[in-house]
């Protein structure tokens, strides 16, 4: 789960991490009057959205008057923004942060990741801030830093002045610096964090450490432990169909095809999109419905495949192991009866009592594709989708 | 032979009183697993499908002998349900649970090391469909009668993937010597590498099917140690070419966060390894017997 950056600043600074000062705003007037209370007379208005890149993307203002702060506030609010981690729907941006201004002497690139080589958290930093990790790894490798911990210890600060030494921060610095990477830590261990990143972590010309921008990602398995971070969930930053997905028990990832996927199972789930864009298809989503297929979780799943206006044909692809296939293909034909779906339908069921599955979808008296192989089925998902085009039908209007 | 279980293994199962763990229990005491006993704090004294339950592994091993452990736990407190097994001296682990923290995995793993590697545990999963020696015993939730007794060694992330490949293979009238769930999280007990070095060492398996997907860098590290170490046939797939970079694909650790980890870049690195890779799922099976009669 991804937080806003005024929410990460929050919680890091609990955590001994020195922020600028700064307040949020619903409003563009709110802004002004925010930033009036905040004090100075630079301030920097930042769009809050749940992406990186948010700088060229017009995101971030520097202000120096009320009236700045209210015209780029409300070319904020409404906006939709988008950035290269947003996709090209882009994030709409409902709350702006105002912060005072902050004098930089220099910037470093800060960041905590779970690394799955070392199966620790580690450290990676740079004195090339400002820049996005992806481009320092491709420009300048060798500025980069990592330190991993040793979890039954955790951060030593020996790791800490290590690191801020290889990163050329001035002696006088060093303290802060460990201070700012144990707070990081700790923030990120005990609160579950899988991603702390703060780029810039800046030093300001009147010698403080300061994160000036700052995300987080949290691990949804620890959810449970922390209530106080799930109530930083922000329905707006998520896919619709995501999130009502999740709401409901279901794995599901939209995506940009129209061949609509139900299948149970993760790893099974992508070998189906990855077959159906062999057969000359793309898949409109990944959906994992769990390992039980039952007649209840079908119908949901086809409920929310058919919510996405451009699924054209949907493949159903269970493999039954210890639910029979009879058992799913009740479900399917229930679901089917259930739910209005005006698309050609393809299911291709495998595994226990296979024939007997087979059976029912052919007795149901529905005008289901049935298919043996999940080639087979990819196949015929894209050839049903094809022939509706080559007829001219009004897909979708038909029910 | 067959890797890490077979019909003498005498097996536990932590949190056997659920319900999943009841079902799946009498499943494997059907298959011919040796199920000598469960664990349950507070439930020692019980009976669950004729097995005797333990307030500790600790004591469930003192009176049955156990060597193997199957840990149903809920997600909160299956990491230390692990870590019980590890310390009363549990030789393997298979850990279904789907959902542990990876920071509570991070401390199983650190545990783990505190002991020699003699002694130290072997753990398979979390979230996992578990490991099978067909016709010898199953230690998890996947249906036993999809798997023919034979010579292929499977190792896969992925619970039905892993059942797609035995059952193209049972078409074809080949069996498997035992096969490995890794599990989907970005953290797990052993890695392609652990279960490869075994499967190399086992007379029974002839070629070996590597099932892996997106995310992680444990097909590429399996890749190297394929190149340098393994003389068995290998065939491998690996599912996601369709996923999108930055989105976790059900499992925990299927994301593209870094170069290298998506299904293209996996198959290339495979591949130059000497793997002989099925381009699609479909193919899994005729593409082990076409490796298996060459190698015949």
């Amino acid at each position: 789960m991804d937080i806003h950056e005024y929410q990460a600043k929050e919680v890091l600074s609990g955590f001994g991490v020195t922020v600028p000062d700064g307040a949020l705003a619903y409003s563009p007037e709110q802004a002004a009057y925010r930033a009036r209370e905040l004090g100075g007379d630079k301030w920097v208005v930042k769009a809050q959205v749940h992406a990186g890149g948010r700088g060229k993307a017009g995101g971030v203002k520097v202000c120096a008057s009320d009236t700045e702060i209210q015209e780029a506030s409300e070319k904020m609010f409404g906006m939709k923004l988008v950035t290269h981690q947003t996709g090209p729907e882009g994030k709409g941006v409902y709350r702006v942060y105002v912060e005072a201004a902050v004098p930089i002497a220099r910037e470093i690139y800060l960041g905590f990741v779970l690394d799955r080589t070392s199966q620790r958290v580690m450290i990676v930093a740079s004195a090339e801030g400002g820049m996005e990790i992806e481009d320092i790894s491709a420009e300048k490798p060798d500025s980069i830093v990592r330190a991993t911990v040793e979890p039954a210890v955790g951060l030593r600060e020996f790791q800490c002045r290590q690191i801020a030494f290889k990163l050329g921060i001035d002696a006088s610095l060093v303290q802060q610096t460990v201070r700012t990477l144990q707070g990081c830590y700790r923030a990120f261990t005990e609160l579950d964090a899988t991603m702390v990143e703060i780029n810039p972590l800046v030093i300001t010309e009147d010698s403080r450490v300061v994160a000036l921008d700052a995300k987080m990602t949290f691990d949804d398995n620890a959810l449970f432990r922390h209530p106080q971070i799930s109530e930083l969930r922000d329905k707006s930053q998520e896919d619709p169909r995501e999130s009502r997905a999740a709401d409901r028990g279901l794995n599901y990832v939209g995506l940009d095809g129209n061949i609509g996927c139900i299948v149970n199972g993760a790893g099974l789930a992508m070998a189906t999109m990855d077959t159906i864009k062999l057969a000359g298809g793309e898949p409109a989503n990944f959906l994992d419905i769990g390992g039980g297929a039952t007649p209840e979780r079908v119908a949901k799943a086809f409920r929310l495949v058919m919510s996405d206006k451009n699924v054209q044909a949907v493949l159903v692809n269970i493999f039954a192991g210890i639910n029979r296939c009879d058992w799913v293909a009740e479900g399917v034909v229930q679901a089917l009866r259930e739910v209005d779906v005006d698309v050609p339908v393809i299911v291709r069921l495998a595994g226990t009592n296979v024939e007997a599955g087979q059976k029912i979808l052919a007795q149901s008296g529905l005008p289901i594709i049935r298919a043996a192989t999940l080639s087979e089925a990819a196949e015929r998902a894209v050839g049903a989708w094809k022939n509706d085009l080559s007829q001219g039908v009004k897909l979708r209007a038909i029910s | 032979m067959s890797i890490l279980l077979d019909q003498n293994t005498r097996v536990i199962v932590q949190g056997i009183t659920g319900k999943m763990a009841r079902f799946h229990t009498r499943d494997m005491l059907d298959y011919g697993t040796n199920v000598v006993g469960g664990v349950v704090p507070g439930k020692g004294g019980e009976e669950v499908e004729g097995v005797p339950v333990f307030d500790t592994v600790e004591e469930a091993m003192a009176a049955t002998g156990a060597e193997a452990s199957l840990v149903f736990v809920p997600p909160p407190f299956a990491a230390d349900s692990i870590m019980e097994a590890a310390d009363a001296g549990i030789r393997y682990c298979v850990c279904i649970t789907d959902g542990i923290p990876a920071q509570d995995m991070i401390r199983v793993k650190r545990y783990m090391y505190r002991y020699p590697k003699e002694k130290r545990m072997i753990l398979t999963g979390p979230n996992c469909a578990g490991t099978i020696s067909p016709g010898k015993a199953l230690l998890g939730i996947m249906p036993g009668h999809i798997y023919l007794k034979g010579n292929v060694g499977i190792v896969g992330r992925s619970g039905t993937l892993g059942y797609e490949a035995a059952s193209q293979l049972k078409a074809l009238g080949l069996g498997v010597s035992t096969s490995v769930g890794i599990g989907g999280d970005p953290i797990n007990g052993s890695s392609f590498k652990d279960i490869l070095e075994q499967f190399e060492a086992d007379p029974e398996t002839h070629v070996i099917a590597l099932i892996g997907e997106i995310g992680g860098p444990q097909e590429a590290e399996a890749a190297e140690y394929i190149r340098d170490h393994v003389t068995k046939p290998v065939v491998a797939y690996v599912a996601g070419l369709t996923a999108p970079k930055g989105r976790t694909m059900g499992h925990a650790g299927a994301i593209i966060s870094a170069f290298g980890e998506s299904a293209s870049e996996k198959v290339e690195i495979l591949s130059a390894a000497g793997v002989t890779v099925a381009e699609h799922p479909s193919a899994i099976g005729e593409t082990i017997a076409s490796v298996m009669a060459e190698a015949a």
